[in-house]
């Protein structure tokens, strides 16, 4: 198939124009980020800043505490993170393995929570939690977003159990090795890449994760990074413009890296080498 | 053989009611359980505590005890007028970020599925999106948006046209460009979705009908469009849910204003439940944001799938 070179100019207009939509709005955060308080006044605000300043990082660490919300996200996202991922994989093997009752209840539900209205959600969980004492602590929140991104888990991980080879475990099994016995020694080292995968999805997650947390930290010194963004816009919706952009272009560095990382990650690899053996 | 087959345990072979082929059902179970009582813990139970509670005069901070109400919060609600324009409202913002995310998303995949160079930048651009925090995605825009520091103003200025607006505290331009943001930053999924579903399309099929003299169009009504069609299907329900349920990006842009313009159905639900205390009402809105929403994906998608049938695409 050939494209003529009008159609092929085109096509690269296009992708042009989309390349140009989709960075503009981070581009300028960084541009506002680095700007003095005098050219965010100003008339006719530049691309580049015309002296740049690290000032508004500073101001952002003096007027919120972002590196004890930092550390809160960190130890949600955390916590989210392995949680997830310990109490999802054998669930996921099953699921995968399975063509009972269970596979096809999971499966269901997997795609139902999609749809899983948070309203409806909330409100329970927030009595729940607060007969549990689990209301304004990041334990409460690492058991919300724990259940939250399980079906997404779920349906990873069940995807990557398929593709490790049934004669692998079948082998296992005929030397005498139980369900239990042969997830954790012959199928979790070949689901490695693919439980790590899952872990930083849930991680990114949970770092950027906002309504819960919001509904469910009251105090200051519990609240995650996203919401103690918030605070740097008043009441009125007025915000110092500088320490904002600040905060947030480095609340968003860590979701940016390990996405990346997730994005980058080649599975076939490992697997390709155990079914040549 | 004969050692091997010996030193299986005899549970191996007692095919229970259910039993999957091969492997004993009690050890499934255990595996199964760290995941199943979280689950049911603090996801249904929660979801079926939700729907009692519409049912209920449930108040935050309150020392009577909570009675039953029956349909109480219901009829209340139908004639909530703020309710319905808050409703309406959502539906407005999520087919308006839907529609035109899902067709931006198909022209983003087809170039994509091009041996474009610069594809790598865009797929590496598309993260940006994907990847904030909603919160962050909401505080760009502002900075986007801002009447005088903003770089929209500034570039219409540039283009002659015009002195600009306050785009986020305008009656009339506060929705749209609250739409536009959701359309950013839910591009990047929708466009990867349909990617690998044009990535499953038999490229023979192409091959032959260019050879056959099809043109672009053709082809892609012919060939591309039947095999994309059940993703396109998938992710589009998924969309409109997905979008109707958004809550942090318009939190962050106007909370809801100017004058209610942009307050989304959850908005609402979330200050009549935590600013106001009203667990039961706000559990009655919820109830009727599924029912309606879920209604209105069982229609489209009857249609659609019925639709699909009649033109005997094979789909």
């Amino acid at each position: 198939m050939r494209t003529s070179k009008g159609a092929r100019a085109g096509q690269y207009a296009a992708l042009l124009a989309y390349l140009v939509f989709l960075a503009f709005p981070f581009l300028w955060l960084i541009s506002v980020a680095f700007k003095p308080p005098r050219e965010l006044a100003g008339l006719h605000p530049t691309w580049i800043p015309e002296n740049p300043t690290l000032d508004n990082f500073r101001q952002a660490f003096d007027e919120q505490p972002l590196l004890h919300a930092g550390l809160n996200s960190l130890v949600a996202a955390l916590g989210a993170a392995v949680i997830a991922v310990l109490v999802a994989t054998p669930a996921a093997y099953v699921m995968a393995r399975r063509r009972g009752r269970f596979a096809k209840a999971a499966t269901g539900w997997v795609v139902v929570s999609q749809a899983f209205p948070f309203v409806l959600l909330i409100i329970p969980l927030f009595l729940v939690l607060k007969n549990l004492g689990l209301i304004n602590s990041v334990a409460g929140l690492v058991m919300v977003y724990v259940v939250w991104s399980l079906p997404f888990a779920l349906w990873m991980l069940a995807g990557y159990v398929r593709a490790v080879p049934r004669e692998l475990e079948e082998a296992a099994a005929v030397d005498g090795a139980g369900p239990l016995r042969t997830l954790v020694s012959v199928t979790a080292p070949l689901l490695a890449p693919g439980i790590v995968a899952t872990a930083l999805f849930a991680f990114v997650t949970a770092w950027n994760e906002f309504f819960f947390a919001l509904v469910l930290l009251k105090t200051p010194e519990k609240q995650t990074l996203p919401v103690v963004l918030t605070h740097f816009i008043g009441a009125e919706g007025v915000a110092d413009l500088g320490p904002l952009a600040a905060a947030a272009f480095l609340a968003t560095l860590p979701s940016l890296v390990v996405f990346a990382l997730v994005q980058r990650r080649i599975t076939g690899g490992m697997l390709a080498g155990a079914v040549k053996s | 053989m004969t050692p091997v087959t010996e030193s299986r345990r005899p549970a191996r072979r007692a095919p229970g009611p259910d039993a999957p082929r091969g492997g004993p059902d009690h050890g499934a179970w255990f595996l199964v359980l760290p995941a199943l009582v979280p689950i049911l813990v603090l996801s249904v139970g929660p979801l079926l505590y939700g729907v009692l509670l519409a049912f209920t005069d449930a108040q935050s901070g309150r020392t009577e005890p909570t009675r039953w109400i029956g349909a109480l919060n219901f009829q209340d609600l139908l004639h909530d007028t703020l309710f319905w324009e808050s409703f309406r409202i959502g539906l407005v913002w999520a087919v308006g970020v839907t529609v035109p995310q899902f067709l931006l998303a198909l022209g983003l995949a087809l170039l994509l599925n091009q041996n474009l160079r610069l594809r790598w930048l865009a797929r590496a651009l598309a993260i940006i999106p994907w990847a904030m925090p909603e919160v962050v995605v909401g505080i760009m825009w502002r900075l986007v948006y801002n009447a005088d520091a903003g770089i929209l103003n500034e570039t219409l200025r540039d283009l002659g046209l015009g002195d600009g607006h306050d785009w986020l505290s305008g009656l009339g331009t506060a929705l749209p460009a609250v739409v536009v943001v959701g359309v950013w930053a839910g591009l990047p999924q929708t466009t990867v979705a349909l990617l690998a579903g044009l990535q499953n399309t038999p490229r023979e099929l192409h091959e032959a009908a260019a050879v056959d003299g099809a043109g672009a169009w053709r082809r892609f009504c012919t060939v591309t469009w039947p095999a994309l069609r059940p993703v396109a299907l998938a992710i589009t329900a998924l969309n409109v849910i997905w979008n109707f349920n958004s809550f942090a990006l318009v939190y962050v842009l106007t909370n809801g204003g100017p004058g209610g313009r942009t307050r989304l159905p959850m908005l609402f639900a979330y200050e009549e439940a935590f600013r106001y205390g009203q667990f039961g009402y706000a559990a009655a809105m919820g109830c009727v944001m599924v029912a309606v929403i879920s209604i209105l994906l069982a229609v489209f998608l009857a249609g659609r799938l019925r639709g699909g049938d009649k033109g005997g695409d094979g789909a």
